[in-house]
């Protein structure tokens, strides 16, 4: 493997790996705060407690996500870059932002969230904990700016004089349309993920028949919350972000196997299975005109296909290749104005022959076939991305399919919930964390071969690093987080099974159970 | 504002940020290295886990603010730094992985072995990357071998063990022990009882060595390593010309800015003098003041650092011209304004919540406490 696998195995693994604290940090951030506003509404004790021993989970969970969220922040320095340097101009700035905004407030308080209960009013320790949930929402909301820019790059334009994209325009890069649904998109998969922790473990005690009050209600905060998270993530995913920039495009038909221009609406492709040799989709079941629909939110505008793409970007590739050319020879210190006004021509895309530089050493001079090799890498490979976002699709089914029968007894107020529901809550504690992790593959393989979308190649984007030192980071990161999450889903498994008896509060079943053993 | 006062303002603006983490999470890596130093038994330990549990998080997104602030205000700096030094970066994270998981998980299992073990990996989470830092300032110093090509990519021939070399050993234990002793001022004003006798006579020690070692430094810096300087003008209202600059590299450049300036030779002697009176005040007990001095005496060594590399940020010792300055390796003008603005909000904002977490966290912590509270603290 080569340096750019090398470098892409290890964000992607510390990417993957973050993404697995980050929703529930989300979710449980607002989970918390709900749960302490019924207390301090009704002087309930037992919203307390809820608080409390939820609030246990939460920080255990909550020291990873700071922990891997770490690597996040030194890892586009260390090992990308290029890409630090050629766009760091744009993307620094939110994450910049994240930090000043948001990881502060939210990093100040989780320690008065956890200490202070003694020392606050209720009314303070709940805004502690309300702003607490709501930075961490902020701080999701700059980090997918920033990420919504990779996919989408607006706002700015490349100097030729500094040799990197610089920032035109701040509001057009914070008000992305791809940001925006991704923000969206993103957050309500936390509550998702919040609500499905807490209801699967909730739905244990239930089937235990242990800490039934302290359970029923946790149940159905996280039945009601989980139902709004999850009609939110569904009716606004982030599909309606698939119609803007071509990196979108390209993710789109590569999720729908869309090989060839459809007429308008096109269909959507259930089901099938993507034969990437002969560019067409075996035994595909279809539902006419809902890809249309969905993607361009009309009848009548087309959704182009994998080979249209391609035919386009052939030609994007060839204009790159003059792009390249005039560039070194403005950056050898050609200052004619006709060769900068013929940059200026074709300078949108440079990125297409950066992108060919990957795959020729000459790059004005590139033969056919490596050109058709680029022209090949701007489409990633189908049926990871067509398999991925179905396996995301199906669980967020099955999680609606969940809230909404959970919804329906909590609402109905039934004493005891069926059996089949408290165990079928038990069984999808998984399902959000796959639906994270196989939506954000889609968004990221379906980025390649782009660092930044049409902008700058991933191949470029590393560090000049020797193979041996990525291999051992990468070997060394992968022990410690996998020693890491053992160490956490084991504490984080006791500490739910001792339940709201962990807080030694003398109020809850194992405690008097033990204290008649002792 | 024109793009010149920017640049100067960010370079105030991230020395802020770079005084921000000593000052604050500073002291919790100190206490968290005097872990096995000063508490003699698992109560007292906990004692000094419960000084900095309720603050270490807010304390460690001021290197996170750094990093980011650095990445969009010196795009190439944050660049060149981090991939340069990438190893010893590596390995600064992989330290910094374990404060987190140390803190927080310590004392949610009721186990001897277990608490020692995170007690240890506290300790050296915290350790290493205050020796690091300091490492990572003393290359600075001496140049980093980095050189760019035509498309402004990047370029090492220096290793790990290069940058272990024996100047920027001394400044990184400099830092460590700077961070040590900050940790025991801060203990001072949180504890009672034995940690607190334990903690002044630790910075009363501590900070007098600090002092001998960054005068030692210097006379080190003046002697043994030279310096560098720009001998072409650069146009600190244009466009970054990173590699077209004319750099010479002379025998006792980092003390110019002393020279053209010597009001600036404040700054070194209120670092020394910061010192010593932080030793004096342990010493005597007068806890607040302890802490203020050990703070500023940090603050002023960072600072003397900054005025004698100035312009430089990073100077490349493979290529002299294409070192970095703070004039010509920033983000555009547009960035730099626009993150200036909101700096201006928020940093005061930051200052304040933080101010006010200390306050709600106010007083000492004792034994008792801890024992009163076991189930809820760390």
């Amino acid at each position: 493997m080569d340096i750019v696998d090398l470098s892409r195995m290890q964000f992607a693994l510390t990417a993957m790996i973050h993404f697995l604290f980050v929703p529930l940090t989300l979710g449980m951030a607002f989970l918390l705060a709900i749960m302490e506003s019924v207390y301090v509404m009704t002087g309930k004790q037992i919203y307390r407690d809820m608080t409390q021993f939820w609030g246990k989970l939460f920080g255990i969970n909550f020291a990873l996500g700071v922990t891997t969220g770490l690597a996040m922040e030194f890892q586009f320095g260390t090992n990308w870059a290029y890409y630090s340097h050629y766009v760091g101009d744009i993307f620094g700035a939110p994450l910049a932002i994240e930090a000043l905004m948001a990881f502060f407030l939210e990093s100040t308080l989780f320690g008065l969230f956890f200490f202070g209960w003694e020392r606050m009013s209720k009314v303070k320790h709940l805004a502690v904990t309300w702003l607490m949930a709501i930075a961490t929402n902020l701080s999701a909301l700059w980090i997918l700016i920033a990420n919504g820019w990779m996919q989408y790059p607006i706002g700015s334009e490349f100097n030729i004089e500094t040799m990197r994209m610089e920032m035109t325009s701040f509001t057009e890069v914070l008000l992305n349309p791809v940001a925006q649904v991704k923000f969206v998109h993103t957050v309500s998969a936390g509550y998702v993920t919040g609500a499905v922790f807490m209801l699967a473990i909730s739905s244990w005690y239930l089937l235990k028949g242990r800490d039934l009050p302290f359970a029923r209600r946790s149940f159905a905060i996280a039945s009601a919350f989980g139902l709004a998270g999850v009609l939110s993530v569904i009716v606004l995913g982030d599909e309606s972000g698939y119609e803007v920039g071509e990196v979108q495009q390209v993710k789109l038909a590569a999720i729908e196997a869309e090989w060839e221009t459809q007429e308008a609406p096109a269909a959507f492709t259930l089901f099938g299975l993507p034969n990437e040799e002969a560019q067409h989709t075996d035994y595909a079941v279809k539902i006419p005109a809902v890809l249309g629909l969905i993607a361009t939110r009309s009848l009548d505008e087309q959704v182009p296909g994998l080979r249209e793409i391609k035919e386009n970007n052939l030609k994007r590739i060839v204009r790159g290749q003059q792009a390249y050319d005039l560039m070194q020879r403005i950056r050898a210190g050609d200052k004619s104005a006709t060769t900068r006004e013929a940059f200026n021509a074709v300078r949108d895309d440079l990125g297409f022959g950066l992108l060919l530089s990957g795959y020729t050493d000459d790059v004005l001079n590139a033969s056919p076939e490596e050109i058709a090799a680029a022209v090949e890498a701007t489409v990633p490979k189908v049926w990871p991305l067509f398999w991925s976002f179905r396996v995301m699709v199906g669980c967020g089914v099955l999680m609606l399919l969940l809230f909404a029968c959970a919804f329906w007894h909590s609402a109905r107020r039934t004493p005891d919930k069926p059996k089949w529901l408290l165990k079928f809550a038990l069984f999808s504690l998984p399902l959000p964390w796959i639906a994270c992790e196989t939506g954000w593959f889609v968004a990221e393989y379906g980025r390649q071969p782009w660092a930044i979308g049409e902008i700058l190649p991933t191949h470029l984007a590393v560090s000049s690093l020797s193979v041996s030192e990525v291999w051992f980071t990468l070997i060394s990161i992968a022990v410690l987080y996998t020693i890491f999450v053992i160490i956490e889903v084991w504490l984080m498994t006791k500490y739910a099974r001792k339940g709201p008896s962990s807080l030694h509060t003398g109020r809850y079943d194992l405690e008097t159970t033990h204290a008649q053993e002792a | 504002m024109d793009y010149e006062a920017l640049r100067f303002i960010w370079w105030l603006l991230i020395g802020v940020l770079l005084i921000g983490f000593s000052v604050t999470d500073g002291f919790d890596m100190g206490v968290a290295s005097l872990l096995k130093v000063v508490g003699n038994n698992n109560d007292e330990r906990r004692v000094m886990i419960n000084t900095i549990a309720p603050h270490w998080d807010g304390n460690q997104v001021w290197l996170v603010t750094a990093g980011g602030a650095l990445f969009a205000a010196w795009p190439p700096v944050y660049a060149a730094s981090f991939s340069g030094f990438y190893l010893a970066m590596m390995l600064t994270l992989f330290a910094l992985f374990l404060r987190p998981l140390a803190l927080e998980y310590r004392s949610k299992i009721d186990n001897e072995q277990w608490r020692s073990r995170w007690d240890w990996l506290l300790t050296l989470g915290s350790a290493v990357p205050a020796l690091i830092f300091g490492v990572a300032f003393g290359n600075l110093l001496q140049g980093v071998p980095f050189q760019f090509d035509n498309l402004l990519r990047l370029d090492y021939t220096g290793n790990l063990l290069g940058l272990l070399n024996p100047f920027a050993l001394l400044a990184g234990v400099l830092s460590l022990l700077m961070f040590v002793n900050h940790g025991a001022a801060y203990l001072q004003l949180k504890s009672e009882g034995q940690i607190k006798a334990r903690s002044e006579r630790i910075a009363s020690l501590l900070s007098l060595t600090c002092a001998v070692l960054f005068v030692l430094g210097g006379i080190w810096l003046w002697l043994g390593v030279d310096g560098y300087q720009v001998v072409s003008v650069i146009d600190t209202n244009g466009a970054n010309h990173t590699t077209d600059k004319v750099v010479q590299v002379v025998s006792g450049a980092w003390f110019h800015n002393y020279g053209k300036q010597p009001l600036l030779w404040l700054v070194p002697a209120l670092g020394v003098i910061g010192f010593v009176l932080c030793s004096l005040f342990s010493r005597l007990a007068w806890h607040v003041s302890a802490f203020i001095s050990s703070a500023l005496a940090m603050a002023m060594v960072l600072v003397t650092t900054g005025i004698s590399m100035f312009p430089f940020v990073m100077p490349s010792s493979l290529v002299p011209n294409h070192s970095l300055t703070m004039w010509d390796a920033t983000a555009s003008e547009t960035t730099l304004s626009i993150m200036f603005v909101v700096a201006c909000v928020f940093v005061p904002l930051i200052l304040a919540y933080t101010a006010w977490g200390y306050f709600v966290m106010r007083g000492r912590l004792n034994e008792q406490q801890i024992r009163d509270n076991t189930h809820s603290m760390y």
